[in-house]
This record gives structure tokens, C-alpha cells and sequence, in this order.
């Protein structure tokens, strides 16, 4: 059984001027223990993807089953069952933690509401964290507006991982982080994974992290999955062209200031183009692509892709 | 590149000289000493670890430190050739989003929640420019499209919350560049970006800096952005400068280890190691053991670390090729000689 599994969710958002489809049918299934990557342009559905799932944000349609339990519509009481074990660790993370709270406060907050041990169980609890993440103690009686960036994220992180989850949401986890820092970030994610047998949705727009940090990825394009395979099958052959030129448009030390690979942008979400979404800036699109849209086939090997010239 | 590669001129007075800067807030001194310059024209890259006090030297620079900050006596940040370290609150503000730009490292914290991105942008604009409303405007189209916001017309009318993270980031280089600034300090500019539009708004930085002859001081822990972008790098280590080149040789000859440690803890993109197979190679220990300490600041975690460096700071070495290394010890005695006669 998956410890998740995402059936053709869709999150829209009504605005004055029309809806804007942020998510557009995205179905996906996560094993226990597995880490499924998240990748994709800005603004083509990643947080909303990891918001919806953790109901911060309601679905327009579609389902979520978690541990075999429908998820999609659960009251509010029951959602802080479900709260405990599937986690968020918040791109931005300043705008996630209550500046008026110091880090104890908000790292034992989560383990006073789900009732976890006594005081002086989380006063060890919290200590052991803020360790682990590579903070000092002298950190747990400061405000947030006294860290840098990079520390401000190993707070959010600490903050998801006290509670133990089964299923860990990181939302560009490391992406404000130096290195080295990084490299111990991800360091302990997993080791934090190996011991607690936990699962990651891993949304990051750096493609390297994703390589090294990931079981399979999901590529997204303007609110679908465009393609989706095992990371080491992903990187041998992209078969989708915007996962190629997702690819090309790494900063390589070996070329100096060369152009973007990949040309125009994104569309609207509140303008989504007919046919395949990407073929106003395919190299590949033909007549077809700009008025079937192509769905997402199984290619063999856990490999599918959503191009008709795939 | 094509065409004849030309030496950029080297004026007398740099557009930005930082020395000796130590900002305090108590006891705690996360910046203690630090000094580069920005020449005009030039991309100038700042890395080190999380922590060593990148921001809050970019915040000093446009006069926007926290109020429980202070800056030390002795500290100097010239612009222009002209003292800025202890403007007025009134000549600081003239000074900030006119000719010093800023792209800061959380969006979501200097955008106002409440007020359309639109807006923003044009008030930004009518701060430092006699324009009409309707003008401004205008404007701020014309800025949101140039940051590559997609349907701008339609999205001037949205409020922060409605834009994705990267989009958010934009519209703060929008702002930035909103009146032609001499010098762009962007934090972290591309953190919250995919890799295409990252290499856009690179590419967008890079071309303003050609177009404006604007300098840019570029933060970032992207050592891939370094070696693209910059022209030289300046690596910081708590609160200090330890070394300081141009990217190239210093990529593939880093002499301070932390520089070293940095360099080998990157996740490589050609190889293709994986979490399965290990982990990472990290840096032993962490920034926070360097509290009440002296000598060496990476000392703790230092491999090479000998008794003088658990003693006394190690001063800054000019060798030859404009490299600066804070570290005695890696340096060759090649590099010793050409030190002593500089
Ligand atoms: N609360 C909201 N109201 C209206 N529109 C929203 C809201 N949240 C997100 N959107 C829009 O939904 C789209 C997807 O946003 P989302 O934040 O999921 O993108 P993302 O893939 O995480 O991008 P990034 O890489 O920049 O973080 C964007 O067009 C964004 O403007
Ligand atoms: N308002 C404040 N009060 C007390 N200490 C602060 C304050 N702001 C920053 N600091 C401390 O100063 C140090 C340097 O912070 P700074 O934000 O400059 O780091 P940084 O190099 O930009 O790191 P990052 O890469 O994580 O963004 C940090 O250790 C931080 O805890
Ligand atoms: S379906 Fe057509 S437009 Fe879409 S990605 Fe494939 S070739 Fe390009
Ligand atoms: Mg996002
Ligand atoms: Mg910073």
C-alpha cells in the first residue's frame, strides 16, 4: 500500500479576473521510505502541490488518501491526527515562524498540542533538535529576526522534524543554504529518514540536490506532471523536451554567461495554452501539440512522459 | 565571448570601498572586520557560510541594519568616494533605491502584504522620480515585464500572497532597479528560482549591469553563479573575509580550507553519487563553536590548524595575482616571497 496516493488533484484559485489553475490533475503515489522529487518552473504548481496535499490549502477536486485513509475532505479535528505524521517544512521561512515566539517556544509549541511528553521529555527533545540541525543551544532563547536566512531554515526544519512524522513535505529545504551547510542539511534529512523511517516530497529547483537526494522525480510544467521516473533514469534520459531543457539550463563553471537554453516563459496559470501546455516554446511541437493534449504514458521502467513526440 | 577581450579600466576611487567594518549588536560581533571594494561595472561575489554575516554587511551598506545593530568606530563604507557608514535617516533613504539598489533574501519580508505589487513598484518609482500616478503606472509594467512576470497587465493587480516565490522575487528586482542604481546588492536574488529563470534573471542582472554601467554585489552560496557571473569573489567565514580572487584560479586552487571544505561539500551535478551510495562530505562541526574564541576563527574544524592559528588571527596575505588568503598556512613559499615584496 502507498503511504500516499494522489488521484487527479486539482487546486484552482478564484480571482476577480477569472480562475487561476495553479494545480491541474496531478495524481501521484508515494511508498513508505521513498523520496519523490518535486520539480519544475517557478509558479508551476510546486508549493501548491505540498500545500494541497497538507490541506493548507482546499482542493478544488480530486483525492487524497494518506496511509490508506481518504484525506480530501477529513473534518477539522481529525486533521491534526493526520497534522502529526505528514509534516511542512515552509519555503519561505521567515513568513512560517511567529516572530514573537522564540525558538523554544515554537519548537515545543507542536509537542504541547499533540500532547507529547512531559517538560522536561521536550525540553530534551527540543535541545537534541536544534543539535542535530546544526544550531546551539544559545539559539532556543532568540527570535527569528536574530538568525540569517540559512539559519531561519534549519529552525523550519527542526520544527517539522520534532514530531517525528511518516511523511516529511520540504519545500526548497536547502535552497537558502550555503554548501556546506547544505551538505549537512542533507546529511541529516538523511539520516533523519534511515532512522525514522520517514517518506520526503522534495520540492527543489536545484537540479543537483534532486539527483544526489531523490528515489523518482515528478517534473511539472503550469500545474501537470510532465514527466515522472526514477532519478537515475531521469538523468540518463529525459524524454520530455522541457525536462531536457530544465536540464541544459544548469549553470555550468565551463560556460561563461551564455543565454537561457530555454526561451519565453512560463504562461499564465489564468491562461492555460490549448493542446500540449508547452508547445508555445517546444522545439519539438508540430500541429498536433497545439491542439490535442498529450497525456502522461508509461514508457516502460517506471518511466512516463506527457509529449506526443516523447 | 566573442570579440577582443578589453581590460576594464581601473578608476582611483572604487564606487564602493567597505574597510574594516565590524558591526555589533552587544558583545556579539557577527561582523568583525570586514574590507573589499566594488570597481564600477564589476559583479562582485560574496559566499561563505551561513551565518558569517553576508546580509547584514549588505544591509549596512544601504543603511538598513536592525536598530539593536551598531556599527564600530573606525568602520568605513565610502560610496562614491563619499562616507555613507553614518548617514542621516533622510539622506540614507535618498540614497537607498536611488543609486544603491537592493534585491533582499526573503521577499515575503519587504513586500507589503496588503498593497498590489503594482503599486509597489510605482511608489518605488515616485519616491525617487517626478512622475505621475498614471505614469508610474505605466511604469511598473513596463519594469514587471522587463523581470519577466508573465500577462504584467494582469498582474500588477495582484497582492504578494498570489505569486508564487519566484515570481515574488522578481517583482523585488523590479523594485530594485526601478531608478537606475549605480550598485545592485542583490542577497541571494536567485535562491527562490528555478535553474531557467534563474539564468534569465542572471542574465537580466548582467545586462542592466552592461546597459546602466551598474555594479553589481552579488550574494549567493551558488558557486555555479560565481564562476558564470562574477568577476571576483570574496569568501567570508564568520564575520571575516578569508580569502578573496578571481573565480577561476580560486575554483581550482582554493588556498583557505574552509574555501577548500566549501568546494568539496558541493553535490556535483556530473557526478552521479547518490544518497544511496553515502553521504556528503561536509565540514566537521558547525559556525557556532566560534563563540568567545580566539585566533582562527575555522580553527575548530580546521584540518591544517596549528598552535599560532588557536592563537592569533591570521592576518590577510596579498599574494600576486590580487588573491587575498586569511590562513598561514597553505600558502607556499612562493607565494611568501612575492607577499613580502608587494
Ligand atoms: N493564495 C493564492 N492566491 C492566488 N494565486 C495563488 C495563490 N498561491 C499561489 N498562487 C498562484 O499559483 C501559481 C503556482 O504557485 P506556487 O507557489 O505553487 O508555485 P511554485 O511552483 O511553488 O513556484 P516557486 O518555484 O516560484 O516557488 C502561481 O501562478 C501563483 O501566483
Ligand atoms: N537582529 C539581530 N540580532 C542579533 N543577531 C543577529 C541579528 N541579525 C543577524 N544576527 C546574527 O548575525 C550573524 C550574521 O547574520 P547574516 O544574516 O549576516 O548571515 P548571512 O551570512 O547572510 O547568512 P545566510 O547565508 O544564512 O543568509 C548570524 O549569526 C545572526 O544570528
Ligand atoms: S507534445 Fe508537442 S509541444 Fe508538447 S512537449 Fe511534446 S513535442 Fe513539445
Ligand atoms: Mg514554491
Ligand atoms: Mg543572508
Amino acid at each position: 500500500m502507498s503511504l500516499l496516493s494522489i488521484a487527479d488533484l486539482s487546486t484552482h484559485f478564484r480571482l476577480p479576473n477569472g480562475a487561476l489553475r495553479a494545480l491541474d490533475g496531478v495524481s501521484l503515489d508515494l511508498q513508505a521510505e521513498e523520496t519523490l522529487g518535486i520539480v519544475g518552473e517557478s509558479g508551476c504548481g510546486k508549493s501548491t502541490l505540498g500545500k494541497t496535499i497538507l490541506r493548507l490549502v482546499q482542493p478544488t477536486s480530486g483525492s487524497i488518501r494518506f496511509a490508506g485513509e481518504d484525506v480530501t475532505t477529513v473534518p477539522t479535528r481529525k486533521l491534526a491526527q493526520f497534522r502529526r505524521r505528514a509534516q511542512m517544512v515552509f519555503q519561505d521561512p521567515f513568513a512560517s515562524l511567529n516572530p514573537r515566539h522564540t525558538i523554544r517556544k515554537i519548537l515545543t509549541d507542536p509537542l504541547v498540542v499533540h500532547g507529547i511528553g512531559d517538560k522536561p521529555e521536550r525540553a530534551r527533545r527540543v535541545e537534541d533538535i536544534v543539535q542535530r540541525v546544526g544550531l546551539d543551544a544559545g539559539a532556543l532563547d532568540r527570535y527569528p529576526h536574530e538568525f540569517s536566512g540559512g539559519q531561519r531554515q534549519r529552525v523550519g526544519i527542526a520544527r517539522a522534524l520534532i514530531l517525528e512524522p511518516d511523511l516529511v513535505i520540504c519545500d526548497e529545504p536547502v535552497s537558502a543554504l550555503d554548501l556546506s551547510i547544505q551538505a549537512q542539511t542533507l546529511n541529516l534529512l538523511s539520516r533523519m529518514k534511515a532512522d525514522l523511517n520517514l517518506s520526503y516530497i522534495f520540492i527543489s529547483h536545484d537540479l543537483s540536490v534532486v539527483r544526489y537526494f531523490t528515489d523518482r522525480v515528478l517534473v511539472m510544467y503550469l500545474g501537470r506532471v510532465v514527466e515522472s521516473a526514477p532519478t537515475r533514469a531521469l538523468w540518463s534520459a529525459p524524454r520530455h523536451p522541457y525536462t531536457r531543457a530544465l536540464m541544459d539550463a544548469v549553470p555550468d563553471p565551463a560556460r561563461r554567461r551564455h543565454a537561457a537554453p530555454i526561451k519565453g516563459d512560463l504562461p499564465s496559470p489564468q491562461d492555460v495554452p490549448t493542446g500540449c501546455r508547452f508547445h508555445p516554446r517546444c522545439p519539438l511541437a508540430t500541429e498536433i501539440c497545439t491542439r490535442v493534449e498529450p497525456t502522461l504514458d508509461r514508457l516502460g521502467d517506471g518511466h512516463s512522459a506527457a509529449c506526443h513526440h516523447a | 565571448m566573442n570579440g577582443p577581450i578589453v581590460q576594464p579600466r581601473v578608476p582611483a576611487v572604487p564606487l564602493l570601498a567597505v574597510e574594516d567594518l565590524r558591526i555589533g549588536f552587544g558583545a556579539h560581533q557577527p561582523v568583525s572586520g570586514v574590507g573589499f571594494d566594488v570597481r564600477e561595472g564589476e559583479t562582485l561575489a560574496i559566499v561563505g557560510e551561513s551565518g558569517s554575516g553576508k546580509s547584514l554587511t549588505a544591509l549596512s551598506i544601504m543603511g538598513l541594519l536592525p536598530s539593536s545593530a551598531r556599527i564600530a568606530p573606525g568602520s568605513s563604507i565610502r560610496f562614491e568616494g563619499r562616507e555613507i557608514s553614518a548617514l542621516s535617516v533622510k539622506d540614507a533613504r535618498a540614497l537607498r533605491g536611488g543609486s544603491i539598489g537592493m534585491i533582499f533574501q526573503e521577499p515575503m519580508t519587504c513586500l507589503n502584504p496588503v498593497m498590489t505589487i503594482g503599486d509597489q513598484v510605482a511608489e518605488a518609482l515616485r519616491q525617487h522620480q517626478p512622475l505621475t500616478r498614471k505614469a508610474a503606472k505605466a511604469r511598473a509594467v513596463e519594469l514587471l515585464d522587463l523581470v519577466r512576470i508573465p500577462d504584467p497587465h494582469r498582474r500588477v493587480a495582484d497582492y504578494p500572497h498570489q505569486l508564487s516565490g519566484g515570481m515574488r522575487q522578481r517583482v523585488m528586482i523590479a523594485i530594485a532597479v526601478a531608478c537606475g542604481p549605480r550598485l545592485l546588492i542583490a542577497d541571494e536574488p536567485t535562491t527562490a528560482l528555478d535553474v531557467t529563470i534563474q539564468a534569465q534573471v542572471l542574465d537580466l542582472i548582467d545586462r542592466l549591469r552592461r546597459e546602466l554601467s551598474m555594479a553589481v554585489l552579488l550574494i549567493t552560496h551558488d558557486l555555479g553563479v560565481v564562476a558564470q557571473w562574477a568577476d571576483r569573489v570574496v569568501v567570508m567565514y564568520a564575520g571575516r573575509k578569508v580569502e578573496q580572487g578571481e573565480p577561476d584560479p580560486l575554483f581550482a586552487r582554493p588556498l583557505h580550507p574552509y574555501t577548500q571544505g566549501l568546494l568539496t561539500a558541493s553535490p556535483r551535478l556530473d557526478d552521479n553519487f547518490h544518497y544511496s551510495d553515502g553521504p556528503l562530505n561536509e565540514i566537521p562541526g558547525s559556525i557556532s563553536s566560534v563563540a568567545g574564541q580566539v585566533g582562527c576563527a575555522f580553527a575548530p574544524r580546521c584540518a591544517h590548524a596549528c598552535t599560532a592559528c588557536r592563537e592569533t588571527i591570521p592576518v590577510l596575505h596579498h599574494l600576486t595575482d590580487g588573491r587575498q588568503v586569511a590562513c598561514p598556512v597553505l600558502i607556499t613559499e612562493e607565494h611568501r616571497v612575492a607577499a613580502f615584496h608587494r
